[in-house]
């Protein structure tokens, strides 16, 4: 089977796609260059002859896959972490719950479920060219000023939810976050009543990150929050409910309310540093 | 400006994911409802443009009966109408659900502005706006953190870790939008019982064959074992920090 696999040099997920793309057949490895123009790029790919083509689950891979799908009217199944012939089994509530799903059309087109692919090599990648055909594209780029460490890169992330009460009570979470040299997260509650920027967030709809170190403070543990934090390596949760579903994902536990417990370990830290 | 914004009822799953009998379906019998965050932003959005340029915000869903819950809770914080696409309750492939708006936009046009999520919330398949746009002919723009009417067309930024790309389209336009967009207001009292008076149309719908056809669902695994405990109150800081040093992050 001839297999057209969509890559972004220099891109993490790209290398994962393009390893998923081998065991389905002969690989050709293709990119574009220029503005970024989803439209037109996509076109650019649905013109090659191909049995399958295939992407990174990335903004942009999913995002060109669903042009491709829709210009050549066939189906697409995005973030897909297995496939035998044509049944693919690809995630669904942010990785959440999983899908086996027959693939109907030719040709197949699939993006890649982030991380759950080993990388391999891009090796030879072939340049496309795109026409513009007048739609939207990137016009510029504006760099962000980085505050501080980032979230999704952070090697520890301290995360309030509902139980810090209010924005003012984020103080505890952010001493111990600078303490850990690490960044501050939330839950969505968090962010809907406006005690923490959108930019903060945690799950299937705010950021997913993967850092060593995941310390959640008054969250339950919903499924959508957890899609975002189960990235991390290890995971520590301080919650009064014993009964929390949090419990049932984190590798360890305090039971307490962490109004006391979040400033006791920030000051043992302080202590033990003298 | 008439606006249309495009919705999906999904189960509020709290700590777990069940399935029913046949794996075919989430366990709903105890679950209330809501739509994607995303959707949530895109109905606000929607309604500030209107309150600020004047026009119509239709609510469009393609859902069972019981979807009308979601458009009248769109309804309580602005949206003017709602449409209904009804289903039987069974699951469409993205390829369905878009041919189906295709035709329901296409018997209510002209829109200046389509608004949809970036993905769902359940099914996430990435493809639906982008899908009625190209069948509508209209440019697309997804992933949107920010929109700016301006000069007749639209401003737009999306973030690509650490910076923004902007766009920008003529209307009409159909854009695909994140949460964070904004910060969604709550519903007032008064717009709840505006709700229930607002104009709804339904039209039943009915499947063509799926081609991204769902054979089953299914829970993946969880780290199965409960948390070890390392303590109880501000007690257990002391074993707190043992842990932080053996990890290598104190
Ligand atoms: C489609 C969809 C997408 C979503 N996306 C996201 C997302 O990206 N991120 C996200 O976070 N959520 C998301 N949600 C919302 C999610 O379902 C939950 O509602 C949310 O995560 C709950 O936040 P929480 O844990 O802070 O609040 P709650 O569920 O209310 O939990 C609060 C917890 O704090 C504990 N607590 C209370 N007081 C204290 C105290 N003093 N000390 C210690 N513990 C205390 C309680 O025991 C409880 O366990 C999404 C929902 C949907 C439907």
């Amino acid at each position: 089977m001839n297999v057209l696999c969509f890559v972004e040099p220099g891109d993490d997920l790209s290398a994962q796609a393009i390893g998923f793309a081998r065991s389905l057949g002969d690989v050709r490895g293709v990119t574009l260059e220029g503005a970024y123009q989803p439209s037109a790029w996509a076109k650019a790919l649905a013109a090659q002859e191909t049995d399958a083509i295939v992407a990174a689950g990335s903004d942009r891979g999913n995002e060109l896959l669903a042009h491709v799908s829709a210009i050549l009217d066939v189906p697409f199944a995005a973030n897909v972490t297995a496939i035998d012939g044509d049944v693919v089994t690809r995630q669904r509530w942010g990785g959440s719950l999983v899908e086996e799903a027959r693939l109907h059309g030719s040709p197949q087109l699939l993006t890649v479920a982030p991380h759950t692919q080993p990388a391999a090599e891009l090796g030879e990648v072939e340049t496309l060219t795109a026409e513009d055909d007048g739609s939207p594209k990137v016009l510029e780029r504006v760099e962000e000023s980085s505050g501080g460490v980032s979230l999704r890169d952070a090697k520890v992330v301290v995360s309030g939810g509902r139980g810090v009460g209010s924005a003012e009570a984020f103080s505890i979470i952010e001493e111990l976050a600078s303490l850990l040299g690490g960044a501050v997260g939330c839950s969505r509650v968090v962010t809907s009543a406006g005690w923490r920027p959108h930019t903060d967030q945690v799950g299937q709809t705010g950021t997913k990150i993967s850092a060593d170190l995941y310390v959640a403070c008054g969250i339950s543990g919903a499924t959508q929050h957890i899609a975002g934090a189960k990235g991390a390596k290890r995971m520590l949760a301080i919650n009064t409910d014993p009964e929390a579903p949090i419990f049932a994902v984190a590798d360890y536990a305090v039971i307490g309310d962490l109004h006391e417990v979040v400033p006791a370990i920030s000051a043992e830290l302080k202590r033990v540093r003298g | 400006m008439r606006i249309l914004v495009a919705v999906k009822r999904v189960p509020i799953t709290g700590g777990k994911m069940v399935l029913t009998g046949d794996a075919q379906a989430l366990e709903t019998k105890h679950l209330g409802f809501t739509i994607s965050p995303h959707e949530e932003c895109a109905v606000e959005e929607a309604v500030r443009i209107g309150e600020a340029e004047g026009g119509e915000v239709v609510v469009l869903t393609l859902g069972p009966p019981e979807a009308e819950e979601q458009i009248r809770d769109c309804m309580a914080i602005g949206a003017d109408r709602g449409i209904l696409l009804e289903t039987q309750g069974e699951e469409w492939d993205a390829q369905a659900t878009a041919a189906a708006i295709v035709e329901a936009i296409r018997a209510e046009e002209p829109f200046d502005l389509l608004l949809f999520g970036n993905e769902s919330a359940d099914a996430g398949g990435y493809q639906v706006g982008i899908r009625v746009a190209h069948a509508l002919g209209l440019p697309v723009v997804n992933g949107l953190k920010k929109i700016e009417l301006r000069d007749g067309g639209v401003r737009c930024e999306r973030d690509v870790g650490g910076a923004r790309d902007v766009y920008e389209a003529p209307l009409p336009a159909l854009l695909t939008v994140l949460e964070g967009l904004n910060l969604p207001r709550y519903p007032s009292v008064p717009g709840k019982l505006r709700a229930k008076q607002k104009p709804l149309d339904r039209k039943a719908v009915s499947p063509p064959a799926a081609q991204l056809e769902k054979i089953r669902l299914v829970v993946p695994e969880g780290q199965g074992e409960q948390a070890e405990i390392l303590g109880e109150g501000a007690g257990a800081a002391p074993r707190v920090v043992e842990l932080l040093q053996e990890l290598g992050v104190a």
